[in-house]
């Protein structure tokens, strides 16, 4: 089978969709490659490293899409790409469904199996062929290297002979995988990083790599099925703007990544938040591409306010990392789908029959939802309703008062039949013990599970509180067994005291912070 | 010479003092303060007694003391925290005979000779209580002790209609002390000697049908019955001290009995009944392929984590592990790494065992964490290291219904990204039960000694 590699054509796409390292895993996998000349020249890949993997080069795009029989590309295609595809073909590439619905037309009208590279769901088995989360692991990262190139000072601290300098202080908002990325670039660069996020489970993720989670005083959870966070309350917007304006003033650059599927990215950053921000400090604002996270973002540009923040609405993709990983993702995707020699469409693969957005002619668009939510989902089905559970719950209580009531009845009887037997001096004992019993049970209840062999040697020594025994018992007179008997009580019960206490104390000696 | 009266209120502020002490053991802060009440406590009952009248041969008392100080301080001095299960054991034992001697010596106390009627048939019967409970917790502790410190296989005895023979020797102790407390004067000796032999018998056939694992419990039980032996010399004497001790003490032992079963997910009767791990009742048959590995990957293992938990058991203490244990730790903090210690509760001979272990090697105590504060942990954990432990973290308690510990619960090191599992062979574990944690794919087995293992790690983690 023979895989095409086409020559992109939109004018700001650096990247390629093989590299020549992809191009020997696809040699690997059983396909021949064909490469259009100059392909990867934007990604600084010539022609004779393609030639040197084994790859043949193709001097026009008509050549290559009449021999080809899967595509691999970066950008949706254009018409008359579409036109110039065989029936049949496979095309791996960026499709943006939902955006896209008349191109999905043209592509089922051509016969073309189109899988949107997109639109792979993201769950743990797809993450190797996820093409958002390597992407926006490149976005991430030089988001902070941009912003460390615009901002005029050093990110991490030093105490140089010259003077001391200040480390930066980041905010990143949003923390899916470009703003867990930017985190750990800036922390590497010794910046002090704080983050946001409206998921509750991002907390963890942002303490993991080392920064700090800031949040607001609402209890709201803006996770979702799908992995992407919902749109929140007014009031919880309202807090997180008065949050944002603080940090605002706070922080030197701040990196914002938040977006909704099919939607403009939110609005998080007004006017009042880039005037409170001191000159010279930098937003990146990596949601630009959906309309900005900062309503001054500029799609495309980078400027300076009248105030002196640099706000870039525009990242670069970094093409030669870019176009390496992503040539990964469908190598990774080609072997999920059984290499050159048992490839096969397999629609009944959770990823693949979400990701194929044509097949056979037909558009395959929306498809069912598929929840990925990385903490398990909090279920509300199953559980009997409040009305069910408060009758269960008094039946319950009805039970247990019954039995106790019986229970009591029953102690109190034999007590009763005790006393009547039982001389007073007795009884007066009886009322010792049975206190001690339930006041033991409580005290020891608390013992920490630490300490339980501590516990077990103290006990043995108070235990040994049966020297009274021997004491009481022991007379002036050896010959009397008695004498004896207590002696050897008295001496051991004396070992018990000395010996438990003492190893008791030893070993709480050892119990440090 | 002081007042009865002044006597009974030094009682009851010794009693005061020993709750306080067991109470101050809630913390590891207020545990050491616990400690002085319970020796202050101690001293009073001590003082209040001895100077409380009627006490005669104070010489033999002083000399009983004084051998006994030297003897006690020596002991506790010198035993190794490894050693402290056979110890205790040893301690209860004390309590045990004591309670009998105590026992005897106030049946032949002409005091007692000289009652009558309805006082005299309950101070015999506390007398021969006293007896039954102390012979069973001195011969009990004393196959304890000798199980633990191996001279006594370890393995349970068990044999057919092993608990008739219980029952039938528990029918002829009742039927001896109905007959004892019948006799006049002195003649029930006879019968108390009888009963004392069977008692005796009891307390060993209880505890050798017990095997290596169950100490905990076994410990646990005698600990409580070492307090209950006190209690019924209290109703003997008389004294309201010695019954609130015992009381104390006996509930102490009774709860931890408890928590050791329930840690091990069976019921108190099933482990006094013994005989568990017997036949091999292996649940499912396990396939695949067991990964084990040098101690080169595991150095380097723990030198990418960020986050690792170790999960000691009694191969740690076997192999005297703790030590460099502790090194391991120092360095792997010293790089900025999370540390913790997940502690089964049932994890070694004695309940709290390995906290004081790993104590002793110094490890801090906030970082040895409980089973139940560990568990929520394993998931974002990067590398968890069992050293020494195998049913404690099965996950054949979780997953395989026809597993003998099924329902048990236990430490999830298999949740961790990665588990290096140190062990000596791929032998079952007490329970005699596989352990399908081995075959996991993210696990891999060190084998060897696990204190030579931890040492050649730490020379690599350099």
């Amino acid at each position: 089978m023979n895989v095409g590699i086409p020559k992109e054509l939109l004018q700001h796409e650096l990247r390629v969709a093989a590299t020549p390292k992809t191009v020997v895993r696809l040699k690997k996998q059983g396909f021949e490659v064909l490469v259009e000349s100059g392909c990867g020249v934007r990604a600084k890949f010539s022609d004779e490293e393609y030639v040197a993997t084994g790859a043949e080069v193709v001097s026009s795009a008509q050549e290559l899409y009449s021999s080809s029989d899967i595509i691999l590309k970066v950008q949706p295609p254009t018409e008359a790409e579409v036109g110039l595809m065989k029936r049949g073909t496979l095309l791996l590439s960026y499709l943006f469904p939902a955006q896209n619905l008349p191109l999905l037309g043209k592509l089922a009208e051509a016969g073309i199996n189109a899988i949107a590279m997109d639109a792979i769901p993201r769950i743990s088995r797809a993450q190797k062929m996820d093409v958002l989360s390597s992407m926006a692991n490149i976005s991430g990262y030089r988001a902070v290297v941009e912003a460390a190139n615009y901002f005029g000072r050093f990110l991490n601290g030093q105490i140089t002979a010259a003077g001391k300098v200040e480390p930066a202080k980041v905010l990143v908002i949003g923390t899916g995988v470009a703003g867990l990325a930017a985190i750990g670039t800036a922390k590497s660069l010794g910046a002090i990083v704080r983050a946001f996020d409206t998921r509750k489970e991002a907390r963890e993720q942002i303490q993991s790599m080392g920064a700090q989670f800031i949040t607001v005083e609402i209890d709201e959870d803006g996770s979702t099925a799908s992995g992407y966070s919902k749109e929140m309350s007014q009031a919880y917007i309202d807090a997180e703007m008065a949050l944002f304006k603080r940090q605002a003033a706070e922080v030197d650059i701040i990196i914002t990544t938040a977006q909704i599927p099919g939607k403009a990215a939110p609005k998080l950053l007004l006017e009042e938040h880039v005037m409170a921000m001191k000159p010279g400090s930098v937003i990146i604002d990596l949601a630009a591409p959906t309309g900005g996270n900062c309503v001054l973002t500029k799609k495309d540009e980078v400027y300076t306010t009248p105030n002196g923040v640099v706000i870039a609405g525009r990242v670069d993709t970094l093409p030669t990392q870019a176009s390496f990983l992503y040539g990964n993702n469908l190598c990774n995707l080609l072997d999920d789908m059984g290499k050159a020699e048992n490839f096969r469409i397999d629609m009944n693969d959770d990823v693949i029959k979400r990701a194929m957005v044509t097949y056979n002619g037909k558009v395959n668009w929306p498809p069912e939802p598929l929840a990925v939510s990385a903490q398990a989902k909090k279920t509300e089905a199953g559980k009997p309703s409040p009305e069910e559970e408060a009758a269960k719950k008094a039946g319950k209580v009805k039970k247990a008062l019954i039995s106790n009531v019986i229970w009591l009845a029953v102690v109190g009887a034999l007590l009763f039949l005790l006393g009547k037997v039982a001389p007073a001096d007795f009884m007066g004992h009886i009322t010792a013990f049975v206190l001690a019993v339930f006041v033991g049970w409580n005290v020891i209840w608390n013992v920490t599970h630490a300490l339980h062999t501590p516990l077990m040697s103290v006990t043995n020594a108070i235990s040994g509180i049966i020297i009274i025994g021997g004491l009481l018992q022991i007379q002036n007179d050896f010959s009397d067994p008695r004498t004896i008997m207590a002696f050897i009580a008295i001496l051991i019960a004396f070992i018990n005291i000395v010996g438990g206490f003492t190893v008791t104390y030893r070993m709480l000696k050892m119990f440090k912070k | 010479m002081i007042s009865t009266n002044i006597q009974i209120a030094a009682y009851l502020f010794a009693s005061i003092l020993f709750i306080l002490s067991l109470s101050g053991l809630s913390s590891q802060e207020s545990a050491k303060k616990g400690v002085i009440y319970g020796i202050v406590g101690m001293a009073i009952a001590l003082c209040a007694t001895l100077f409380g009248g009627n006490i005669q041969g104070y010489v033999y008392i002083i000399v009983a003391m004084v051998v006994a100080s030297v003897i006690g301080v020596i002991v506790a001095r010198k035993v190794q925290m490894t050693a402290m299960p056979q110890l205790i054991a040893l301690l209860h034992s004390f309590v045990g005979l004591a309670a009998v001697l105590v026992g005897f010596s106030s049946f032949i106390d002409p005091k007692t000779v000289s009652m009558a009627g309805a006082e005299r048939a309950i101070h015999m019967v506390e007398i021969f209580v006293g007896i039954f409970i102390g012979a069973i917790t001195f011969t009990g502790s004393i196959i304890a002790w000798g199980k633990l410190t191996e001279n006594i296989t370890s393995k349970p005895l068990v044999f057919k209609g092993k608990d008739v023979v219980n029952v039938v020797l528990l029918l002829a102790s009742v039927v001896l002390g109905v007959m004892f407390v019948g006799q006049g004067g002195t003649h029930g000796m006879p019968f108390l000697i009888a009963m004392t032999v069977i008692a005796a018998f009891f307390g060993v056939m209880l505890v050798m049908a017990i095997g290596g694992a169950d100490m905990p419990v076994v410990i646990s039980m005698l600990n409580s019955l070492s307090g209950w032996t006190a209690a019924a010399s209290g109703f003997m004497l008389g004294n309201d001290l010695l019954i609130v001790t015992g009381a104390l003490v006996g509930s102490s032992g009774a709860i931890l009995s408890i928590i050791m079963c329930r840690a091990m997910n069976r019921s108190f009767f099933a482990v006094i009944s013994g005989g568990f791990g017997q036949e091999v009742k292996t649940g499912r048959k396990l396939e695949g392929k067991v990964n084990s590995m040098t101690h080169d990957e595991a150095a380097e293992w723990l030198k990418e984590a960020q986050s690792v938990v170790i999960v000691p058991g009694y191969g740690m203490a076997v192999a005297k592990a703790q030590y460099p244990i502790h090194d391991m730790v120092e360095k792997l903090r010293s790089q900025g790494k999370s540390v913790k210690f997940g502690i089964h509760p049932v994890a070694g001979r004695l309940p709290g065992h390995m906290n004081v272990l790993l104590a002793e090697a110094n490890v801090p105590y906030d970082i040895v964490l409980e089973m139940d504060e560990v568990n929520p942990e394993l998931p974002e954990t990067d590398v968890a290291m069992v050293v020494g432990a195998n049913d404690t973290v099965n996950p054949g308690a979780q997953e395989d219904p026809s597993s003998p510990i099924y329902g048990m619960p236990v430490v999830e090191v298999w949740k961790a990204k990665r588990v290096i599992v140190m062990k000596r062979s791929m032998a079952v574990g007490y329970a005699g039960v596989e352990n399908p944690l081995f075959y996991k794919e993210n696990v891999s087995m060190l084998y060897g000694d696990a204190k030579d293992s931890v040492d050649k790690i730490n020379a690599k983690l350099g």
